[in-house]
């Protein structure tokens, strides 16, 4: 009885193994050397890298760029998060019904998740170009003021956060119509039999029961508001003066741009904080007040 | 014909069997690999492997292996990444301007080290001055010129017959650069711009571009030694200023940040009649513009004036001696004035050598595309790339400063302040002794 016990943990941890180990490997400890890093100095050739403490972050708070990539990651996630959430329930629930023409219009709300950023990033450079952009040329047939979208800074970051929105939203439905083709019908042929509206159902019914995929869903918006930076690198690189900088993208920067590792590990451990605070408020919080069947 | 394959393909395999003791020899041969960036359009890949063998074909026990490494920004990333794990190429092709940051990282040796003989040194003092500009500081020599550009004007003749210019002539100064923008620049009935005077892009790197109007004022961005920026000197706030008039007080340019890959584009949709681009992008211009075209040198301000830029070939330090004397002997025999010259029809960037013009070549080449030929001719006005220490973050100060004063959120002078304020301070640890 005792050996079979042993045995059958023996053979779960071995069966857990390789999956600890890769995640110790390319997940852990990289988060560990990270957070040792940021307190090192940067090593150049004639300089090795010494003991610094808490430089690197003193340097941080003094760092202008920072302090607006900060910014922007906070406008570009109040940005892209519930508008795209809402869209992919949107979209959800529209192509969720029966009607002729259903799955062409779920494939074409997938596409943009389907297509690689950089590649997609390069159209959306067109559609905003003055003059001859796509959004330039509906509005010279509107008439109206024209106007630079990725050049000015008014309007760069809401530039850029659009073009995620597009390409997140699709991804998102996918999930919602997993969930909305799990609820059982006889949930809504008893609702159609009490007469409730469809805005009765999908409130009180529908929404309660997507709840645990707006959990999934939301974790995964907030985490992809601080890592979607591809289209950056191609519609702005950050400008104009650091207008669309995002946290990510200034991580970059400082790292692979100025090879200053030791500043660049002190900003990922901020990020690294920043997503499991995010994580910690998700999982508590709002866990608590979902209802799982 | 299967079979024949099989029986060719098993033949073969015996062959290289019997070959060993050849090949146990060869062993002893020395070989390197080779990171190279794609940054212009063309079979570019094709093009490196093929020097590779002939180079391989001439130099018996000698083995190249070129390896595609992306963008230039992509390729130095993996070359210094390699070279703090310990296995760098033994020569890479980077931007001219990375070589403070190489010398830096203690990433490259001196090229003069394998310049013995008077052979040698005729090699090293063949190239064209502006391109050693940046491959030379402290008395020595740290990149080989390779794949080399420079700004120009490009102008649509027919636009120009349009608003009555003469066709053949683009502008030579600064008041005429103004001038004829203003005559090409159409608005309409509401207002709205449908055609640009001139078009200058300043996204991503303006700093090259700008490099145009601050060398044309009659200042230089950076010293020799790459430790001190001038970045707020009266000449640059004077080029500053005039760059952003085109836009804010002559209205012939368009307002705001202006993309670089999209410009071409505007260029062949008759949306600008004169942009500023890189002569990289001559052959792309020369296949997709569907009207007459010229290319002109820059307009002069106080002076003509233009940077270079492109990649120059560094070699390893942390490579074997054979390993980085092969690589010197491969660099130098890809930058022979005949394959220069190839290098230059194939891709459109401008031969790094007077004497590639001479050859038969690029002579037909040039005969029938004259507009070729214009780069060369600006050469002796150009200046170095802006290229510093801590070069990428010194860059970037001026950037910013010229993105913030073209969108309207700083005054010239304000600007360049900051951004020399900015490059004051990182180059500090830099200017002692």
């Amino acid at each position: 009885m005792g050996d079979q016990r042993i045995r059958g943990w023996i053979n779960a941890w071995l069966l857990l193994l390789p999956a600890m180990a890769l995640l110790a490997l390319f997940t852990h400890w990289p988060a560990f050397a990270t957070i040792i890093d940021s307190f090192f100095s940067t090593p150049r050739a004639r300089r090795p890298s010494v003991f610094v403490g808490p430089d690197n972050y003193q340097q941080m708070l003094a760092d202008p760029i920072f302090w607006q990539a900060l910014t922007n990651n906070f406008w570009f996630a109040i940005g892209t998060i519930p508008a795209s959430i809402a869209l992919a329930l949107l979209m959800a629930v529209w192509v969720n019904d029966r009607f002729p023409g259903r799955t062409f219009v779920r494939m074409a709300f997938f596409t943009p998740t389907v297509l690689p950023m950089i590649a997609v990033a390069n159209i959306w450079l067109f559609f905003y170009t003055p003059e001859l952009g796509l959004l330039e040329q509906i509005r010279s047939a509107l008439g109206g003021r024209a106007h630079n979208w990725l050049g000015s800074r008014d309007t760069a970051l809401a530039a850029v956060t659009i073009v995620a929105v597009w390409k997140e939203a699709g991804f998102f439905m996918i999930f919602y119509l997993a969930a909305l083709q799990a609820i059982p019908p006889n949930l809504a042929e008893a609702a159609s039999l009490e007469g409730a509206s469809r805005w009765y159902f999908f409130r009180r019914v529908q929404l309660p029961l997507l709840m645990p995929t707006t959990l999934f869903v939301l974790v995964n918006a907030v985490i992809n508001a601080f890592r979607m930076v591809d289209h950056i690198f191609v519609l702005t690189r950050g400008g104009p003066d650091n207008a669309t900088t995002l946290l990510l993208f200034h991580i970059y920067t400082v790292g692979f741009g100025f090879w200053d590792t030791g500043y660049a590990a002190a900003l990922t451990v901020v990020l690294l904080l920043a997503l499991a605070a995010l994580a910690l408020i998700q999982y508590g919080v709002l866990e608590r007040r979902i209802h799982y069947r | 014909m299967r079979r024949r394959q099989f029986i060719k393909g098993s033949a073969l395999a015996a062959g290289s069997f019997l070959a060993m003791p050849a090949i146990l020899r060869a062993q002893t041969a020395v070989e390197f690999s080779f990171f190279f960036p794609v940054a212009v359009g063309g079979p570019i890949t094709k093009l490196i492997d093929k020097f590779a063998q002939d180079f391989e074909a001439e130099n018996a026990g000698i083995k190249v292996k070129p390896i595609y490494a992306g963008t230039y920004q992509e390729t130095i990333v993996k070359a210094l990444t390699a070279h703090k794990a310990g296995t760098p190429p033994a020569t890479s092709v980077l931007l001219s301007t990375d070589m403070f940051t190489m010398i830096d990282e203690g990433a490259v040796v001196a090229i003069d080290e394998f310049v013995k003989t008077d052979d040698d040194k005729k090699w090293l003092a063949s190239f064209f001055p502006a391109f050693m500009l940046n491959s030379q500081t402290g008395g020595k020599t740290w990149g080989i010129p390779f794949q080399r550009s420079t700004v120009v004007l490009y102008w649509n003749k027919e636009l120009f017959k349009e608003a009555g210019l003469d066709p053949e002539k683009a502008p030579s100064n600064w008041n005429e650069q103004i001038e004829f923008a203003q005559k090409l620049t159409k608005r309409d009935a509401s207002g709205n711009v449908t055609q640009w005077g001139l078009q200058v892009p300043s996204s991503g790197f303006p700093y090259w571009l700008f490099q145009g109007f601050s060398t044309q004022a009659g200042a230089i961005l950076a010293n020799q030694e790459g430790n001190k920026t001038n970045y707020d000197a009266p000449e640059v706030i004077e080029a500053l200023q005039y760059w952003v008039d085109l836009s804010q007080k002559h209205k012939v340019h368009p307002t705001g940040v202006v993309e670089w890959g999209t410009t071409p584009r505007a260029f062949f949709d008759r949306k600008c009649a004169m942009m500023w681009t890189t002569t990289g992008n001559l052959t792309n211009v020369r296949n997709n513009a569907k009207f007459p075209f010229g290319v002109a040198m820059l307009p002069a301000g106080k002076r003509r004036g233009s940077p270079t830029g492109g990649g120059n070939f560094y070699i390893s330090s942390k490579v074997p001696r054979e390993q980085q004397e092969a690589a010197f002997k491969f660099a130098r025999w890809i930058t022979s004035s005949e394959r220069a010259a190839q290098w230059c029809v194939d891709t459109g960037y401008v031969a790094v050598r007077p004497d590639s013009f001479d050859t038969p070549v690029l002579k037909s080449y040039t005969d029938g595309f004259p507009q070729a030929l214009v780069a060369r001719d600006q050469l002796p006005h150009a200046v170095a790339e802006l290229s510093t220490y801590d070069n990428q973050r010194v860059t970037k100060a001026l950037n910013d400063g010229l993105q913030a004063a073209l969108t309207g959120t700083k005054q010239p002078a304000q600007a360049l302040k900051d951004a020399q304020a900015e490059a004051d301070r990182l180059l500090k640890p830099y200017q002692r002794g």
